[in-house]
């Protein structure tokens, strides 16, 4: 074989399997979920007495924070049925977790950041939810670096599918970390505001009705319709990457 | 078991790591008490398939038996018929010899006064029994290599996996060593070695492997070859190696 | 079959303890290096009584955390340089016995190292460590370090430059631990009321066993690559 026609070959072996339809409807239910919780937050929720419009901001900041708690949850799923199961689907999903994971996380602690200048006055303040956000993010930063580093493809999979599931402990860290250290200035929207909480407002109705449909959207649809395109786009590039090593080796 | 029935079992046998093939499709069997050398070129995959076989590794696609048992799934059930002499030492440097032995022995379930009596024994056999109470940081590299012989043999295992253990000794050291490997052949144990030094080859062992491109090239008997015809046999599947 | 379990953490331990007493390889890089951070610390926050206090067991934590990671990595560095981790896997024995056997004897000389650390923080710090249930959190922590750290280390084993890894991969995931101990400790050493600090004792034991449940039903994945 020439190297074109063996390139041609490849190919045809890398060329994506037709999007599933179920992909195709997640696809769209989460465009239009996502347009429509964008126009309750913006449009349609009342604008808070003492923040003003910035207040809006929370609509997207505190499903964000969700969307990562759904997308590290299913690395630890995925991680847990590889190491049972042994089937490269599931890591692919475990890696996808983590990299949508972490664009939410990363989402989260911008619009914070954005939220605190006007109301805190500061971009950022060493807080302790603050600061466990931040290593949450550092510790799905680790994972990628981790996996990078480990060559053998099993080895890599067994050992990161372990981490994941090691790494959710800082998830839940972050998540519970106002309720044991109460010296927060972070405010809490669902229950009792610790004390020192600033920046506070209260859940009327509005920001309830805008509030729950864009939860629901970030802790289900947008995580798993990522995730889905994600772990599809992983098998495309583990199958080019197949060829290339035996174009090369042949 | 049945005399016939192979010992070792591979079919289909297939490694990668991360994306490169090492093992490609890999079909052989081994006789009880046969002895064979792996012969090919550097990262031809003879490591890898020793180590596969020792159980190791876990193999990409296809299926090694042991003694009847699948690797790596039911590997501890045969782990005390294998012995391993890598291509590191697997020694504690801080340890001496004798304690290296003592600390394996205790891992292979040796009681006590079996352990102190078959660590005598075969630190005698290898010729260490002076210098059983140094450390082996302190061995030389031919010492060191038969520390590793008498870590492996000590539970005394029916198949013994040698990769490339002529290497780095000089010419005193490899006699002794290949007098170690004529007396575990003749104690009928089954024995599979890797190694660069095609002129020794047919000295050791009845039958050859050489693998070529991750694949069998040549699997049959050279005890009646020559090393300049097993050097140009194996040039001529490997291309362009010397004969050493 | 099977060696029996206790059989093979027993031979492990006692094979580490043998090895470091003969060269104390771990235990004075360990101990050198808690010294030098506690010296530095104590330097670099050059605070007034008050504040060096409240900073104590920060230091106390973080010290260890560091001189630990120091320590595993040196300790499976022994099994990985000359082969030895898969001479152990070669053996009759399962898994989550050698895991265990490493556990072991890595706790036993990072404990080494916190015991002798605290009495030379009272001397440096003015301050008296040597409290009971100081020495309790002391020796339920550093258990729950060891525990994460062993795993995270056979895991960096094999990685490319894993002498940074194992910090990378190992700080995030402790960070459970460091909180509630550092939390335990700080009030302790306010001799704030039972209530204030068991609480925060009782959440690192808690997270203690969580971390050694799970990284002994993994181990045995760790060790079948």
């Amino acid at each position: 074989m020439t190297a074109k026609t063996k390139l041609l070959s490849a190919r045809q072996t890398v060329e994506a399997t037709p999007m599933p339809r179920a992909l195709q409807l997640l696809t769209i239910l989460t465009l239009v979920g996502f347009c429509f919780t964008l126009v309750l937050g913006l449009f349609v929720a009342g604008t808070d007495i003492q923040q003003g419009e910035i207040q809006r901001i929370f609509y997207i900041h505190m499903p964000s924070f969700f969307g990562a708690f759904s997308a590290f949850g299913l690395t630890v799923v995925g991680g847990i049925l590889y190491l049972w199961r042994k089937s490269e689907g599931w890591d692919r999903v475990a890696l996808a977790g983590v990299e949508v994971g972490l664009a939410f996380a990363l989402i989260n602690l911008a619009t914070g950041a954005i939220w605190a200048r006007p109301i805190w006055n500061t971009w950022w303040t060493w807080d302790p939810r603050l600061t466990s956000a931040a290593i949450m993010a550092l510790t799905y930063a680790a994972y990628l670096m981790l996996r990078a580093g480990i060559e053998d493809e099993t080895r890599k999979r067994t050992f990161m599918s372990v981490y994941g599931i090691f790494a959710f402990t800082s998830v839940l860290v972050t998540l519970f970390i106002i309720r044991v250290v109460p010296e927060t200035i972070h405010p809490v929207i669902v229950g009792a505001s610790p004390q020192n909480a600033q920046g506070s407002f209260e859940a009327t109705s509005g920001v309830v009705m805008a509030l729950v449909p864009s939860m629901l959207l970030w802790l289900t649809l947008m995580p798993i319709t990522l995730i889905w395109h994600r772990s599809r786009i992983e098998r495309r590039l583990e199958a080019v990457n197949r060829l290339k090593m035996r174009i090369l080796t042949e | 078991m049945d005399e016939k029935t192979p010992i070792i079992e591979v079919e289909n046998l297939s490694k990668t790591f991360g994306l490169l093939p090492v093992l490609r499709s890999v079909n052989f069997g081994v006789a009880r008490g046969e002895t064979i050398v792996l012969l090919g070129q550097n990262g031809g995959g003879k490591s890898t398939l020793l180590r596969l076989l020792a159980g190791l590794s876990k193999p990409t696609a296809g299926l090694i038996r042991i003694g009847g048992w699948q690797m790596p799934k039911e590997a501890m059930e045969v782990r005390r018929q294998i012995g391993l002499v890598s291509h590191q030492s697997l020694l504690y440097g801080n340890l001496s010899a004798r304690e290296n032995l003592d600390f394996f022995g205790k891992l292979y379930g040796m009681a006590k006064d079996e352990r102190a009596e078959r660590i005598r024994v075969i630190l005698d056999q290898v010729g260490l029994a002076k210098r059983a109470d140094s450390l082996a940081r302190d061995f030389s590299r031919g010492m060191q290599q038969r520390l590793s012989i008498a870590r492996a043999l000590l539970h005394q295992p029916e198949i013994l996996l040698l990769d490339e253990p002529f290497t780095g000794l000089d010419q005193s050291a490899a006699e002794r060593l290949e007098g170690l490997v004529m007396s575990a052949q003749r104690e009928e144990r089954t024995l599979i070695m890797t190694t660069h030094q095609l002129g020794r080859a047919p000295t050791l062992a009845g039958r050859a492997l050489i693998l070529s491109r991750g694949q069998i090239a040549f699997d049959g008997n050279i005890a009646r070859m020559s090393a300049a015809s097993l050097g140009e046999l194996y040039a001529g599947l490997c291309g362009g190696a010397t004969v050493a | 079959m099977k060696t029996p379990f206790r059989t093979a953490v027993l031979a492990i331990v006692s094979k580490d303890l043998r090895a470091e007493i003969r060269s104390r390889e771990l235990l004075s890089v360990m101990a050198i290096f808690a010294f030098l951070c506690i010296l530095v610390f104590s330097f670099a926050l050059e605070l007034d009584r008050v504040a060096r206090e409240e900073a104590i067991s920060g230091v106390l934590w973080v010290t260890l955390v560091f001189a630990s990671l120091l320590g595993f990595n040196r300790s499976l560095a022994q099994e990985g340089d000359q082969g030895n981790l898969d001479a152990m896997l070669l053996a009759p024995v399962s898994r989550p016995a050698i895991f265990l056997g490493k556990l072991l004897s890595n706790y036993l000389f990072t404990l080494i190292v916190a015991l002798v650390i605290l009495p030379l923080m009272t001397v440096i710090y003015n301050s008296n460590l040597l409290r009971g249930w100081l020495i309790v959190t002391t020796v339920v922590g550093v258990f729950g370090f060891s525990s994460i750290g062993t795993l995270l280390a056979m895991m960096t084993l094999h990685t490319r430059s894993r002498e940074a890894m194992l910090p990378i991969a190992m700080l995030p995931v402790a960070l459970p631990l460091l909180l509630t101990a550092v939390r335990a400790s700080t009030n302790l050493l306010n001799d704030s009321p039972t209530r204030e600090w068991l609480v925060w004792l009782q959440l690192l034991a808690a997270v203690t066993v969580i971390y050694l449940a799970l990284c002994w039903l993994l181990s045995g994945f760790v060790l079948e690559e």
